[in-house]
């Protein structure tokens, strides 16, 4: 299972280890520099990397390498997919994970980890639970806690963990009731140089933040199930009725949880929301390039596409842009040639364009690359799959629970291929 | 008022102030303490000095305290024994505590403190959690087993914790079923032979109820153990597989695969034609494609399994091209994943996307990336014969981009295209020698140069480009030369006028100037070849050559099989079986598919043949050298079983002399072995050529020689061993000629041509009378039998002939005589024997031999003398067969 965990920042010093059996010296950290150095970018540090004697699987997240060291033959996915949550339960506990935040909470830190593991065995990673366990820093507590004394570590039995429903304490007791639900889908695309899709999907989430008195029993029935033909469920959802009825009927953690994921594969025919027109010429001849870029919508059902970030790593041959935006503003750094416009809203009657030269390197041959735009929106109130719920109803409890479901859609990996 | 203020303080007298804070009399302020030292701690600096202090906080109510003063107790008791001994009794009180949080948090960190003397106060209290009733404490305690089997495997066997761990799998708390189940495996991993977990139908069915109930991290411990279990028949294996598919639907990717692995395995059992096998292969695909959205390290992992996955069963993912099409931005090791199952999936249908995709990839910045583009085109191409010629344009297209290590993967793809489709893209030639001045890679070179030897005759100036590469022929890679050398003999058979003075240029740089002996050899062949017999050099040089096959890099069937069988773990990552790389293979055990059977025999050994595999023929009866010949083969071909029929052996009279003279020099040494393609000199990407020259050096033993009798065959070289090849054979006399009966099968995928048979020199100067004659190829799963006549005119190895004695008493002993004792009286070899026959009655033998002389003298003792005559005649049946 797993051994020992380094956290690693990117100038490559160790600062923090943690070991659940027997000490592994820092040393073996060795390998990994190694690889580290041969890979170019920080993000291809290959996630398994073999030893003498250890294996060290990597997951790289907020500019920190989460190093995991293992010594026997252990699923690889589970030790990557724990350091994932690993992740995930730093920022939830201190909003962001850093390395001056980890740092600075450095004795929870110790303590949580000493909670997900035993022995290299999962023991709580549920963050309800831990939570339970071992409180979050709030300013507020630490102020209390330096006055009077009483400290983070909670003294109860985590009950979730033994009841039928682990994710869910019990006694849990609210004076507003409510549940919201957040359907938010991302689109991944890759759009050719003449417009067509060449591979389209959208990986769809239910967010809910359920803050619900006692034991609440929630049914979540869709208008169109049949959407959802690849989904991951959140443990509590029941998948006997799901399979039967398409209903989802659970009892919900209490607090932030992920429901489902789903995944709308490519086969279906996605709707793409913007199209991206440009024209992006190098000359042989000259050391000007052209560069003109438009963005417009395209099946966006009424709504309005906001937040527009369009990005693209220029060519190396490229010295410098001189554009001008139609809205927005833009900036291109020429160390890592990356241009970045910021668009905002798409106005339908008066599309965003970008427009202007590029200065390229004298004499040098144009480059080979055509650069990929990278594209981000946002669209409010729109999943843009079609997936809508239907009804949530509550059973077991005797309120009325306070109801809202939002939806959201984004672009996940949308690349334009130029 | 954070934490990071501990890691600032670098002050020399810092331990000192830790002790005076650690022994002061505010709880707040010792808590503060501990913290900086758990803090400097976790930073890695060396605060052992302050353990009887911080140990001394340990008996407090705090709880927060207590936490802390056991993270310090476990990283430093192993440095500090002696005073780790002071915590046994806070530890053994905590177990008895009212809470059992504090309960399982005093026993989880006593198994984390690795010293001898602690661990044997562990044990009653261990014993006690065991069985507590709360299972948080249970559960706690699963582990700690395997903790405690860590530090001293003898203590837990001998305090029976193994037996109450495998009773905590029928625990009512599926968490604790998980984690006894994790500690079991963790325990079975250094333990390879004992049978932990030894499941059966009713374990099975609590660890599948467990399944539903645990947390995702149990489920992957339960996946995994279920896959170690070989359902009895196809209908067991149809349930577990319907309760386990639900798990396909998990968020965790780890429980994903690890459903996908106990489906793959299971799904071997069950027939294809079965509705339910549809239906379980169409569930496979979506989850399989959902990993890939997940994050890149996720994605890398899964994708190294989709690799095999795709391999076993193709129609799983046959429609999801898509998913695996490259994004810019992903990291280059999820790319060069991505690629390489694009090639996989590629086919007729889809060629044209992928294609498309491969061109648009090849024009990225990444260079190991585009290369691998370029690669995948020229596979493609080979693979998809449709697609042959839009591959060879698109590839035209990239050499006129005129980068560099573009244009040098082009044409080391363009290579294999011509090896695959001879004769037909000839006109991209021209194109191709363009860019001859910018090729600086060996690989790239080598390249060229066969495509100019091997159409030398429609390329004007093929003369001056290869005397251009022969200017700096010293400084070139071996590769480069040996193909330089080859290409110019071939130019030279073809235009042998105006070449003489180049082909005597590059055969004296390779036999003369060169230090190189593969290089030097191969010049000398062509020059002696050239030089005696120049249509002979015709025939081999300009041979024919075998077409390439479709896929060169598919994994073995026998490994992959086994490799299904870990999907999801680290050998799924590497390709390699778990031997082959786990530490010190400790507890590595082979596993193989199920067999697929519809009925219900019991299959439970772990060793019961691949799936697919025809079931191998056994000899039933070994031949009196049989168990020679199988000590020499390292085969284990079972105890020697009785001889022939004793009713078909009065028949064979004359061979008196074979038998006291002449069987000891019978056995010597024949060996040959059988490389296909080793005629064709450039061997250039020959798929299968490099694999059976390593084959064996097989030593067997010559059968009987005798008229009629045959000796059955037996399996000289089995297709593990030969990429595919399975050989077995015999040798038969018959009318005075020898002949070697061989039977050719060929287990591997791809088609086996070329066959030739060289023997080793040995002591009978056995060797072929004609060559080998395999007519057609050999197709996968094809047999061939091939009778090989031989002379006894090959050059002779004295070799030291075997005892005349060893040889008649093993020849006795597989016909159930065994010896006694030997001695040597008087220059003749006494063998003293015994046999019983089924009724009870035991005879004593003893068989003079004398050197030289062909005839043996027995004496037989035994209390029924009426059974002698037929012992004689036994003994005369065994030793003339």
């Amino acid at each position: 299972m797993i051994h020992s965990l380094f956290l690693i920042n990117s100038s490559g010093d160790i600062f923090l280890e943690k070991h659940w059996k027997s000490v592994v010296s820092r040393s073996v950290c060795d390998y990994f520099f190694e690889a580290q150095e041969r890979a170019t970018e920080a993000e291809n540090v290959p996630p398994v990397i073999p030893t003498p004697h250890h294996y060290l699987l990597s997951v790289y997240r907020h500019k920190i390498f989460f190093v995991a060291v293992i010594q026997t033959e252990v699923p690889p996915l589970f030790v990557i997919e724990f350091l994932h949550r690993v992740v995930d339960t730093f920022q939830d506990y201190f909003g962001v994970c850093s390395e001056p935040v980890i740092k600075d909470n450095v004795v929870v830190v110790y303590e949580v980890l000493e909670e997900m593991l035993d022995n290299g065995f999962p023991l709580a990673t549920e963050s309800n639970i831990l939570k339970e366990l071992i409180k979050p820093p709030t300013i507020l507590r630490t102020v209390v806690n330096t006055i009077t004394g009483s400290t983070n570590v909670g003294d109860q039995l985590p009950t979730g963990q033994l009841s039928v429903v682990p994710w869910r304490r019990t006694g849990v007791k609210y004076t507003n009731n409510e549940a919201y639900f957040d359907v938010i889908e991302e689109i991944d695309a890759i759009i050719d140089k003449s417009g067509s899709t060449i591979t389209a999907e959208i990986q769809g989430v239910i967010d809910a933040c359920v803050k619900l008195t006692g034991m609440p029993d929630l049914t979540l029935s869709f208008m169109n199930p049949r959407l959802l033909d690849d989904v991951s469920f959140h443990p509590c959802v029941r998948f006997k009725r799901w399979e039967s009825e398409r209903i989802l009927s659970f009892i919900p953690p209490d607090g932030n949880f992920r429901l489902l994921s789903y995944h709308v594969s490519a086969q279906n025919l996605v709707a793409i929301p913007v199209y991206v027109k440009h024209s992006i010429s190098f000359r042989d001849s000259s050391a000007l390039g052209r560069f003109e870029i438009t963005v417009g919508p395209k099946q966006t059902m009424g709504k309005t596409i906001e937040g527009v970030l369009v990005s693209s790593q220029m060519p190396k041959g490229v010295l410098n842009m001189s554009l001008t935006p139609s809205q927005g503003t833009h900036t291109f750094d020429p160390v890592t040639k990356m241009l970045s416009w910021d668009v905002g809203k798409i106005n339908p009657q008066k599309l965003p364009s970008l427009k202007g030269t590029m200065s390229l390197q004298a004499g040098a041959p144009k480059p080979d690359e055509n650069p990929t735009v990278n594209l981000q929106f946002k669209i409010q109130q729109l999943a843009i799959s079609g997936l809508k719920v239907n009804r949530l109803d509550m059973y077991g409890e005797k309120y009325k629970p306070f109801k809202g479901i939002k939806y959201m859609t984004k672009a996940g990996k949308f690349q334009v291929r130029t | 008022m954070t934490d990071s203020k501990y890691f600032t303080t670098t002050k020399k007298g810092e331990i000192f102030e830790l002790k005076a804070e650690l022994n002061s009399d505010k709880k707040e302020k010792k808590k503060e303490a501990v913290k900086k030292v758990i803090a400097s701690m976790t930073v890695g600096k060396d605060v052992s000095a302050l353990f009887p202090d911080v140990v001394n906080c340990m008996q407090t109510d705090n709880l927060e305290l207590k936490k802390l003063v056991y993270l310090y107790l476990m990283n430093y008791a192993k440095s500090q024994p002696d005073m780790a001994i002071m915590a046994v009794n806070t530890f053994v009180k905590d177990c008895e505590d009212p809470n059992p949080l504090i309960r399982a948090l005093a026993v989880r960190t006593m198994g984390c403190i690795r010293v001898d003397k602690i661990t044997e106060y562990l044990c009653e209290p261990l014993r006690k959690c065991l069985k507590d009733e709360d299972p948080y404490v249970r559960k706690t305690a699963a582990v700690c087993v395997a903790k405690l089997h860590d530090i001293n495997a003898q203590l837990v066997e001998d305090q029976g914790f193994l037996d109450t761990l495998k009773d905590l799998i029928s625990d009512s708390n599926p968490m604790v079923v998980a984690n006894a189940v994790a500690a079991l495996s963790e325990i079975a991993e250094s333990h390879p032979s004992s049978d932990l977990l030894d499941l059966n139908p009713q374990s099975i069915n609590k660890l599948l109820t467990a399944l539903n109930e645990c947390t995702e991290w149990g489920q992957i411990f339960i996946l995994d153990c279920l896959a170690n279990y070989t359902p009895k028949d196809d209908r067991e294996a149809q349930s577990i597989c319907e309760r386990v598919t639900p798990r396909l639907s998990h968020a965790n990717s780890a429980v994903v695969l690890s459903a996908v692995k106990v489906l793959m395995k299971f799904m071997e059992m069950l027939s294809k034609d079965l509705d339910y096998y549809g239906t379980l292969l169409k569930k496979l695909a979506p989850p399989l494609v959902t990993l890939l959205s997940a994050e890149p390290e996720l994605q890398y992992v899964a994708l190294r399994n989709i690799n095999l996955i795709v391999q076993k069963r193709p129609e799983i993912l046959k429609h999801e091209m898509k998913v695996f099409f490259v994004k810019y931005n992903d990291p280059i090791y999820v790319k060069l994943e991505k690629l390489d199952i694009m090639i996989r999936l590629a086919s007729q249908a889809n060629i044209a996307q992928v294609l498309a995709e491969l061109k648009e990839y090849a024009t990225e910045v990444d260079v190991d990336f585009v290369r691998k583009a370029v690669r995948a085109i020229g596979r493609c191409a080979i693979k998809v014969e449709q697609s042959a010629e839009r591959c060879v344009s698109t590839l035209l297209d990239l050499i006129q981009t005129k980068v560099n290590y573009v244009v040098q993967e082009a044409i080391v793809v363009i290579k294999d295209i011509f090896r695959k489709y001879p004769n037909k893209y000839e006109s991209v030639i021209a194109t191709l020698c363009e860019n001859l001045d910018s090729l600086d890679e060996p690989e790239a070179r080598a390249a060229m140069i066969w495509i100019v030897g091997e159409y030398a005759e429609r390329i004007d100036n093929a003369d001056e480009l290869l005397e251009s590469f022969l200017e700096g022929f010293h400084d070139e890679s071996t590769q480069v030369q040996l193909q330089l050398l080859t290409a110019i003999v071939k130019l030279f058979l073809k235009k042998p006028t105006e070449t003489q003075e180049l082909v005597q240029q590059v055969l004296s740089l390779a036999t003369q100037d060169s230090d190189n002996p593969d290089l030097r050899d191969r010049g000398y062949i062509y020059w002696r070849l050239l030089s005696t017999d120049p249509v002979a050099a015709k025939e081999v040089v300009l041979a024919e050559k075998p077409l390439i096959s479709e896929e060169t890099d598919l994994i073995e069937p026998t490994l992959l099989d086994e490799l299904i069988c870990y999907i999801g773990t680290l050998a799924s990552v590497y390709h390699k079986p778990p031997s082959a790389f786990v530490e010190g293979g400790r507890g590595v055990v082979h596993k193989s598919l199920p067999p697929r059977t519809a009925s219900s025999e019991s299959t439970e050994s772990p060793e019961t043949a691949p799936a697919g595999a025809p079931p191998g023929e056994q000899p039933d009866v070994i031949p009196t050298q049989g168990d020679l010949l199988g000590d020499l083969l390292n085969l284990d071909l079972g105890p020697p079983v009785s001889g022939p029929p004793l009713a078909t052996s009065s028949v064979q009279m004359g061979a008196v002399d074979l038998l006291g003279g002449g069987l000891d020099s019978l056995i010597g040494g024949t060996n040959f072995a059988a490389p296909p393609t080793a005629a064709a000199p450039a061997s250039l990407g020959a798929p299968i050529g490099s694999g059976l020259s390593d084959l064996f050096d097989l030593t067997s033993g010559v059968g009987s020689l005798s008229g009629s009798y045959v000796a059955p065959k037996a399996v000289w070289l089995p297709a593990m061993k030969a990429k595919g090849l399975e050989i077995s054979g015999t040798f038969t006399r018959q009318v005075g000629a020898i002949s070697m009966d061989l039977q050719l099968t060929n287990k591997a995928l791809q088609v086996m041509t070329d066959f030739a048979i060289q023997f080793n020199r040995n002591s009978f100067g056995l060797a072929p009378a004609a060559p080998l004659q395999v007519h057609a190829p050999l197709s996968p799963n094809q047999t061939v039998e091939i009778s090989l006549p031989l002379n006894t005119v090959g050059s002779v190895m004295k070799m030291e002939p075997l005892n005349n004695l060893q040889a008649v008493s093993s020849r006795l002993q597989s016909s159930n005589v065994f010896t006694i004792a030997k001695r040597n009286v008087e220059a003749q070899d006494m063998l003293y024997q015994s046999l019983r026959l089924t009724n009870g009655i035991w005879v004593l033998a003893e068989l003079r031999i004398q050197p030289g002389n062909p005839n043996l003298t027995l004496s037989l003792k035994c209390r029924a003398p009426e059974v002698s005559q037929h012992v004689y005649q036994a003994y005369e049946t065994i030793l003339k067969n």
